[in-house]
This record gives C-alpha cells, structure tokens and sequence, in this order.
C-alpha cells in the first residue's frame, strides 16, 4: 500500500530522471547510478586512466564518453605544438589514452573541439533526460536541458571509465522560482550572481536545485545554461531547468541530435520529464525578477556579490576578502578602475554571449588602460563569431580574439592576470589568485563587461545602452 | 587503499570560511599526469610569497602546530571538483579534516581517497578551535568504528555521520571500482533494458 502511494505521488524532474537511472541501491548507502554520458578532459582524467592500466582493465563504453582538451591549452597559436612543455604532456596523455581506448577525442584545432560544456551541448550531445559527469565541477551545465549533471572527481572518473555507473547518495530537493520581466541590461548572469548572493557560496550545499518560474522559461538555451553552470557556486550538487519548446528546438538538427524515427520517441520522453503539479520540495525559494539589477562581486566568493549602483558592504567576516581585493567597505562600485576584461569560459562563452558583448562595444573603442581577452568556448562559436561580422566589431574596437579554451577562468595556461591587477571577467569564480597569482576579480554579465572595457572602469552598462 | 585506523594526534586550526580548492591547490599545479608529490604546493599562495619565502603568519608555517588532522571553518573544500586538492591534504600527511560543512564534491572526493571528513556541530568546531587555541599541542581522537571525536584533554565528544558503505570501505580499505564491476550482471542488465 506504501509503495502504491509512493507510485502514484507526483515527482519532480530530478526524481524521474533519476529514478530512471539507478542500477542498484545499496542499504543504508548510496545508489549506484548509470552514467549516459561522460565528458573528460585534460586534467583531470590522466591518473584515472592510469587506474584502468594497473587494473588492466579498458573503458566499458567508449560510445558513451568524449573527449575534449580545454583547461590547459593555449589561446594563441594552437596550430603550433604547445610550447609550456608541462602542458603539452598532459594534452598528449589525453589523445594517447582516447586512442588507446577507442575514445572520440575533439583534438586541439579540430572543428568540434572546445570548453567540454559548451560542445555538449552545440553538438546536440546533451539531451534531456540523462545522467551527464565530468571531472569538472561546471558539469552543472547541462542541467539547463533537464539532465542530471554533475561534477565528480578523478576516483570517480576511473569508476566511470571501467563500469559507465557511479556511486552518489541522493541529494535534497530545492526549488527556485524567479518570475517577473527582468529590467534593461539584466541578464542570466545578473539573475544567478544575485541568487548566490542571496543564498551564500554555501547555501545550496546537499541539494539539487530546479530553477523554474516565467522568467526562467523566457530564457534561451544559452542563458539557460549560464545559470544551471553557477549552481555549484552556492555549493549545490547540480542545477536542472524543466525542458520545453525552447529546449526541443535548439537540439533538433544538431550534429549529434536524434533524427527521424529516433526524433519522434526521444521528444515522448522528453515531455514527460517536468515536474508534476504538487510535487513537493525540501526548500522552496522565490524571487522577483524586477529587483535584479545588474550585479557584480566584490570578493573572493561567488556569493560576494551586490547591485552594481550598491557600496561594498561593511560586514566584518568579509575583511580578509576586502583586504585581498584592495577594497573598503562603503566604496561605491561603480567607477573603480580596472586593468583587464575577460569574456569566455563556460559560464559566458557562448555565440549569444559574444553578441551582447559586440552590441555594447560596437562603434566604440575599448579604454586605453585595459587589456581586452575575447575567448570564444569552442571552435564553432570562433567560426560563428567571424561569420556574423562580430569579430570585425571587436577588431574595430582594439580588441584582439583568441582562440577556444577555458583560458583565463582558471589561469592554467599563459593566460594570467598579474598580481594587484583587477579583472571583469564573465567566468564563474573570484576566488583569491583564480585568475593568477595575486589577481582580483569581478564577476560581471557579457553587456557589463563590455560597459566596463569601453569606460575602462566599473560601469552600469544601462548608461551607455 | 589503505585502511582507516583511529586517530589520535595533535591538529593544524584553520579558522577560515569557505576555503575553496583553489587556495588548497591552485591551478597552475594541476598539469601533472601523477597524484603524487602535490603536498609540497597545499595551500601554496597562503604558504609561500611571490619569492617562494614562507608567510610566517600562515598556520602550516608556524612550528606550534603539527598532526594529522586538519581542522577548519565552515565551507571546506568549495569550489572546483579537482581531487588534486585532496591529494595534496593527504600527501602533507593529514588523514582527516574536521569541519562543521563540507562542499559536497569535496567530501566525496575526500571518502575516495582514504581521507576522513569530520563534520561536526557550530559549537563543537568553536570548542576545539578554542582549546587548539589555549594549547597547541591539544589532541583530538577521531573513533571511526563508533563514529566519535573527542577532545582527549576534556573528554568532550560529539557523534559523527559518515554513510555505512563508504565506513566499510575505509575501515576494510575496500576498492569501488571491484565493487561496481562486481555488478556486472546487473549493468548489463541495466543496457539491455534501456
């Protein structure tokens, strides 16, 4: 009788798509969850491979993982061999294990490589309905297309590679409703930096977060995606948006998408995943959409952030941030000088994300004292960028565009802000030193950091628009 | 992996909030194809200055405190899933971290490797912050099997969770990749069906 109730109670996404996916639940612990697809990269796959060696064991399904190098590579220059010798090894790792195990593998320069969870998505990899991991805690990303999508780390890309299945104890459920018209020059970014904000770097910690309300649904794909990817920086396992019209249309027709016959049955599927009416959450949070305003970070968490027109704020608990980032409490944001400007990264590399950013800079010329760092998220978004007559715009502007990779978000390759030097950058993380040793940075929207390059200094991009 | 045995030893305090994996490793040091050797770089820009000089306010560098358990502030562990930062936690020669809040991945990451996170209440983490604090060498007991901490010199203890699978591995060093493939049967039943 218990169980019947239990059938017949309405369900969230989440626990359809998860219910869908466990191979074996183990008493008292953890379920065994099976894995659709599974991303890997670079950094963090080479020990994990080295596990499956000394098991002597190969990669259950090379069908079901790709690969991609996208953390540790150059931005220039990448038709040359790389030059950091570090760097090269690890890139070589990769393309030798993806070989040695009949791996897809998206080399450097090839027509589909790019940042992992830009790809996954544009190729129409990243469906609704599935279990997508990757060694990278972005893997959030893909929740934006009602996908279970989580980062794990290198023990667990090993269990991955050798059984397609992965531990994971269930998560807590959390909801958050936005609804309302957001204001001119308010974007995705502005609406999940203002709900980390809200919430704390901490805050989504043990939970699986569904982010739904009108707003929500109003999005595109693309800025979908932005705020599922951030859902990990309120510490939350993975955020997930209900798939719609929205969702079906911009996978049809990609290169990897189900066609035909394939289309019609996946599509079935698909309708069936949202959450049912009444389904309940173990925390609900809602928000209006019309008190989002342009928002940027002043610390070194993601949920240091306020307002644009608001001062530094004056809590004690943030003096160590405010004393890395050369900051005073009651400062005004607005007008404070930077040096650099970094678009890319999963969080703001897309097509979409490059057109906003042309349509502020367009006509104008980026301010002497600032470095300008255009990094599309994938070769395919580089080639999109040219074709649509944006790069022509930056050029116009004196600025230069670099080629795909993860870039500067996290600094691994040559791509550094010096030390005392402060940033606007679209990425995902302030932390102290994320973008280089010593760097200071803002987490800011495309049309924000566009404001900010042309002005040279923190700007309300809605006096320039 | 190796087993899990009970600890008793003096700790490192770390009263900081939110301590996210790129100050407990940063990325620069992520290029190695190995898990070995990335102890010498924990924590490496709150350790070392630009001229690679120890930081003498930083708590590794001060020679008071020692021991195999680290003992930090809420929030531990945020940030990228790189298990380098556990690697490096682990090759500095700590077996557990105590916290009242652990970052998720963080913590799965940590139970893999065979190191041990703690979490414990608001007001014990304060206790043992605050006895660390009037003694150094204050030593804490971490009792796996029945899941305790206690602080040795008061006798002051709190229960810990920790889920009964991931227990089992770590006292009997059990492997989870013999264990998923001891599933077969049940993965390839699994394919078959979807």
């Amino acid at each position: 009788m218990f169980i019947n109730l239990k059938i017949m109670s309405a369900k969230t996404l989440f626990d359809k798509v998860w219910e869908r996916h466990v191979v074996h639940q183990i008493e008292g612990g953890p379920a065994v969850l099976y894995i659709d697809q599974h991303l890997i990269h670079e950094v963090t796959s080479p020990v994990a491979f080295k596990g499956l060696d000394r098991r002597g064991i190969k990669v259950r399904r090379p069908d079901r993982t790709l690969a991609t190098p996208d953390h540790n590579i150059p931005t220039m220059g990448q038709e040359l061999p790389i030059k950091e010798e570090l760097s090269r090894m690890q890139v070589q790792q990769l393309s030798e294990n993806c070989k040695k195990h009949n791996i897809t593998l998206f080399g450097l320069g090839h027509k589909y490589n790019g940042v992992v969870h830009i790809i996954g998505p544009e190729l129409g990899i990243t469906k609704p309905g599935m279990t997508i991991v990757c060694g990278d805690s972005h893997t959030a990303t893909h929740g934006a297309f009602g996908s279970i999508a989580f980062g794990i780390g290198t023990s667990e890309i090993e269990m991955v590679l050798a059984s397609q299945c992965l531990f994971q104890a269930k998560p807590k459920s959390m909801r958050i409703n936005v609804n309302g018209k957001l204001g001119k020059g308010v974007t995705s970014k502005d609406i999940i930096l203002y709900i980390i904000a809200k919430l704390t770097a901490g805050g989504g910690t043990g939970y699986f977060v569904e982010f739904a309300g009108d707003t929500i649904r109003s999005l595109s794909m693309e800025a979908r995606m932005t705020i599922c990817n951030m859902a990990i920086e309120m510490g939350a396992r993975g955020g997930i948006i209900a798939p719609d019209e929205t969702t079906f249309e911009y996978i049809k027709g990609r290169e990897f998408a189900p066609k035909g016959e394939e289309w019609d049955k996946a599509l079935a599927y698909w309708k069936t995943l949202p959450t049912d009416e009444g389904a309940k959450f173990d925390i609900e949070y809602s928000f209006d959409a019309a008190d989002i305003e342009p928002m940027i970070t002043y610390g070194t968490n993601p949920g240091m952030g306020l307002k644009i027109s608001q001062n530094v704020p004056s809590d004690e608990p943030n003096k160590q941030a405010l004393e890395y980032m050369g900051l005073k409490a009651g400062d005004s944001m607005i007008g404070k000088p930077i040096d650099y400007v970094f678009i890319g990264s999963c969080t703001n590399g897309r097509i979409e994300d490059f057109r906003a950013f042309a349509s502020v800079v367009k006509g104008k010329k980026k301010a002497d004292n600032v470095t300008v760092w255009i990094v599309p998220g994938s070769k395919q978004v580089e080639r999109q960028i040219e074709a649509e007559g944006l790069k022509a715009i930056f050029e116009a502007a004196g600025m230069q565009l670099r080629q795909p990779g993860c870039s500067a978000c996290l600094a691994m390759n040559e791509d550094k802000v010096p030390a005392g030097k402060y940033s606007v950058a679209t990425t995902n993380r302030n932390f102290e030193g994320r973008q280089g040793p010593g760097s200071r940075t803002f987490l800011a929207s495309p049309l924000t950091a566009a404001a900010c390059a042309i002005t040279g200094k923190i700007t309300d991009v809605r006096t320039i628009i | 992996m190796e087993k899990f045995q009970t600890i008793t030893s003096s700790c490192v305090p770390l009263n900081i909030e939110n301590v996210d994996t790129d100050q407990i490793i940063p990325a620069r040091f992520l290029k190695a194809t190995s898990r070995e050797g990335f102890g010498d770089n924990l924590f490496r820009d709150w350790r070392y200055d630009n001229e690679n000089k120890p930081k003498p306010n930083f708590v590794l560098n001060n020679p008071a405190y020692s021991g195999k358990i680290l003992v930090a502030a809420k929030n531990f562990g945020c940030g990228s899933s790189r298990e380098h930062a556990v690697w490096a936690i682990y090759d500095y020669g700590f077996r557990a971290v105590v916290s009242s809040f652990f970052a998720d991945i963080f913590k799965n990451n940590s139970l893999n490797c065979g190191l041990l996170p703690v979490q414990v209440s608001d007001a014990f983490l304060a206790k043992i912050f605050k006895q660390v604090d009037a003694d150094a060498k204050t030593l804490l007991k971490i009792d796996l099997e029945n899941q305790k901490i206690t602080i040795v010199a008061t006798g002051e203890s709190e229960p810990f969770e920790v889920n009964s699978y991931k227990k089992e591995c770590l006292l009997k060093g059990y492997d989870d990749v013999d264990y998923l493939l001891s599933l077969k049967d049940k993965i390839e039943a699994y394919e078959k069906a979807h």
